[in-house]
């Protein structure tokens, strides 16, 4: 039992917050996020000199084979400092179904090519109706010849504006609700027939509407058991949970030390509103309630990895609980101790509420997690 | 980062486990399921078979009959007990006057207590609270008065726990009134048999009468029963507070407590199905078991940054483990009342058992109710949560 970094994850910790900490101050981050395209090719790149791009890749793909831990570092990292580049998408997402499920002509067309930063990736999964059941899914993919085409829209893609390619969950077989029937596949974001109408995500990430319309592809674009691909979608979405998780941990303690700061230099009555007991006491929940995300997000990125899908799918479940929760008490709280400054666009307060709301409702949020925690039994047995 | 338990560890936790499994007794064991009360005779027979496995005062110095485990050891020590689950170790003894003898008591004082203590020769109770000092402890005013060989006692204790059993009392007086009011209080140990203190129970809304009064009339104790230096009793009772806080999370007794009410909410029928199939019933439970998990990985995290820790000081983040475990504990109580639903109302006087009444309702039901009022203690004893709040906004965030 240990929850200390080795040396090389304190390196890598210390590495990515220095290159942040450098290039990605508060007026930084304001010129990227007004810039057309959102975020930074520049810094994209540094990051792929930093090697984070290919951390989680095998080495013979221009990774680092980074685990669960380096991810979560580098996502506290990003939620710290409130990062707009996709990486998300790209390199846990789109390049983490790549990674564990793909061929090896797949892995060496596309790893070494988002390690380097020359490409960038979406995971185009959620519909119109579908809300967070990851098996709802009414995107057809026909076989066609060698390989399949495909017809159906995608909605709030992220990154899916400007990837390069994406990975779009289609239905072969079966119907609409039905775990059975579905596959995975690499299209071209340039191919024919698909259309993107993007725009920007409340938190000022970017994302898209995409259209498919008779998008062909060839049979090696198939990734995995063609029909055969909802476990698949499960472990990949698991990983977004925990690396969101790891995320959220740099996104409540910067809200919860933000606050801390404020109470303690902010003059009214003559005297540092810190010294107002009830104002403390909410800052001691919010710390609570900070802690405890942190304690989940620890089990969740040490069970993302585990065989047994029931055991990890409620583990992360009950995580993206506690996350959701804390994002909403932690985030509410800050607003309100900052008072009306809390309310503006000015500081950097608001923009960390907003990530922390968009966390809770991306792949599912409390309550649906929560339910889906207790539809499998939950932690303890009945006596 | 790990969270895995060694391999000796797991050797360690299947060895408690087996043990309990063996050696805790059906009835007492069987109270405690059903959220009964415990008797005298249950609790001195529990902790004596623990003595004499050597188990009975595991946190005090290996000299005195500690066991020398790591904090990992006394965590799984602690968490397979609740689990069994197994009475805890009577803390007045152990907990609290067991570690400030041996730390700071005259070898005579350890040599005649702390044998008595690791077996319940003698129950000890606890002479901290009075009528005008309770979070603001240092406020007391029961007064130590020396008269030669002698100390004269005068003044009241309350919230005494268990003090009708109690064949000895530690009390927090004031022996030099003029000092600040830290400076001046000692730490005096009393045989309950000496003429001029009187216990007077106190019911509380449970009905129970599990705390009392402690009276004290012209009280003449003996000089030597002066613990440590005279008006140092303060930094005593920080350091008897501050002592093993891990186990305050209970984080393995709501785990229980959680599988008794998945227990009972199968049995227990709403429109028609087991409340267990009622989502909203069933997402109150899933709520608190994924507060549960954080609270215990929180636990986890420090218990496993105790054991690198050099200093010996009390760990500001275990004021974190009190609310949130206090808060959970409370949770699981109200659930189980609300699980029985009318029955729930009926009162079944503690004071009847044995009686030949039958229940009424399902015979689980009775005990409920009581347990939900009885908890709401647990965010008020030991430092009650707005206290520990106190303690985190200036220990953590230097408010």
């Amino acid at each position: 039992m240990d929850f200390e970094f080795s040396e090389e994850q304190q390196l890598l910790k210390d590495s990515i917050e220095g290159l942040l900490g450098d290039k990605y101050d508060f007026e930084r981050r304001k010129k990227i996020l007004e810039s057309a395209d959102g975020w930074s090719r520049e810094i994209w790149k540094q990051f792929a000199e930093l090697g984070i791009l290919g951390l989680p890749f095998a080495e013979e793909h221009g990774g680092i084979g980074g685990g669960p831990v380096e991810t979560m570092i580098v996502m506290s990292t990003i939620g710290n400092a409130l990062v707009l580049e996709p990486y998300l998408p790209t390199v846990v997402l789109a390049g983490g179904l790549i990674r564990r499920f793909g061929t090896d002509a797949q892995k060496n067309k596309y790893l070494p090519q988002i390690a380097e930063g020359k490409i960038t990736g979406a995971f185009a999964h959620t519909e119109r109706q579908s809300r967070y059941d990851l098996f709802d899914v009414k995107t057809t993919a026909k076989a066609a010849g060698n390989g399949f085409t495909l017809d159906g829209s995608k909605s709030v893609v992220l990154n899916g504006d400007q990837a390069d390619f994406i990975i779009v969950t289609a239905r072969i077989s079966g119907n609409s609700r039905d775990k059975d029937g579905l596959g995975l596949f690499i299209v071209d974001a340039k191919a024919n027939g698909v259309s993107r109408r993007g725009y920007r995500t409340i938190d000022g990430l970017t994302a898209a509407e995409i259209q498919f319309s008779g998008v062909k592809v060839e049979a090696d674009s198939v990734i995995g058991k063609p029909g055969a691909a909802y476990p698949l979608i499960e472990q990949i979405v698991d990983d977004g949970i925990a690396a969101l998780c790891g995320e959220a941990v740099g996104v409540f303690s910067a809200l919860t030390e933000a606050t801390t700061d404020y109470l303690r230099t902010r003059k009214q009555f003559g005297v540092n509103i810190g010294s107002f007991q009830v104002l403390q006491h909410r800052n001691v929940e919010m710390l609570i309630a900070a802690e405890q995300a942190k304690s989940m997000t620890f089990l969740a990125t040490m069970m993302v990895n585990e065989k047994d899908p029931v055991t990890r799918r409620k583990t992360m479940a009950a995580a993206k609980t506690q996350i959701g929760r804390s994002a909403q008490f932690v985030g509410e709280q800050a607003i309100q101790l900052h008072g009306g400054i809390g309310m503006t666009m000015e500081l950097k307060v608001g923009h960390w509420f907003k990530r922390a709301t968009a966390i809770d409702i991306q792949f599912g949020d409390a309550d649906y997690h929560l339910e889906q925690f207790g539809n499998m039994g939950g932690f303890e047995s009945a006596a | 980062m790990d969270l895995n338990f060694t391999k000796e560890e797991i050797a360690f936790r299947d060895e408690v486990r087996d043990f309990f499994k063996k050696n805790v007794p059906a009835d007492t064991q069987q109270k405690l399921i059903e959220g009964r009360k415990l008797e005298k005779a249950d609790i001195v027979n529990w902790q004596r078979i623990l003595n004499k496995k050597g188990w009975a005062v595991s946190n005090w110095p290996k000299e005195y009959g500690g066991t020398g485990w790591t904090p990992v050891q006394k965590y799984i020590f602690l968490e397979e007990l609740q689990r069994a689950p197994a009475p805890d170790p009577l803390p007045f003894g152990v907990s609290m006057v067991g570690p400030v003898i041996a730390a700071f008591g005259s070898e005579e004082q350890k040599k005649r207590f702390l044998p008595r203590i690791a077996n319940i020769d003698d129950w000890w109770c606890q002479g901290f609270s009075e009528p005008g000092a309770g979070s603001d402890l240092a406020g007391l005013s029961t007064k130590a008065v020396r008269e030669g060989d002698f100390w004269i006692i005068n003044g009241q204790k309350t919230w005494t726990t268990l003090a009708q059993y109690a064949d000895w009392i530690f009390v927090l007086a004031r022996t030099d009134t003029k000092a600040k009011k830290q400076e001046g209080i000692s730490f005096i140990l009393c045989d309950m048999k000496t003429p001029g203190i009187t216990v007077r129970p106190i019911q509380l809304i449970d009905g129970g009468k599990e705390v009392n009064e402690v009276f004290f009339d012209n009280v003449k104790v003996p000089y030597e029963n002066l613990v440590g230096q005279e008006n140092r009793g303060w930094d005593y009772a920080k350091f008897l507070l501050g002592n093993e806080r891990t186990g305050i999370a209970r984080v393995g007794i709501s785990k229980e407590r959680v599988r008794r009410l998945k227990e009972l909410a199968k049995l227990e029928v709403s429109g028609g199905k087991p409340m267990m199939e009622d989502p909203r019933f069933r997402a109150k439970i899933s709520q608190i078991e994924v507060e549960l998990k954080a609270l215990e990985m929180t636990q986890m995290r420090v218990v496993a940054a105790e054991g690198k820790r050099r200093d010996n000081k009390p760990d500001p983040a275990s004021s974190i483990l009190k609310i949130k475990g206090s808060e959970i504990q409370q949770n699981i109580t109200d659930l189980l009342m609300e699980v029985v639903g009318p029955f729930a109302l009926p009162f079944a006087d503690e004071d009847a058992n044995g009686s030949n009444e039958l229940p009424v309702g399902p015979d689980y039901a009775g005990p409920l109710a009581p347990i939900y009022f009885n908890y709401r203690k647990v965010s008020i004893y030991g430092g009650s949560n707005e206290i520990q709040k106190n303690i985190i906004a200036k220990a953590i965030l230097g408010l």
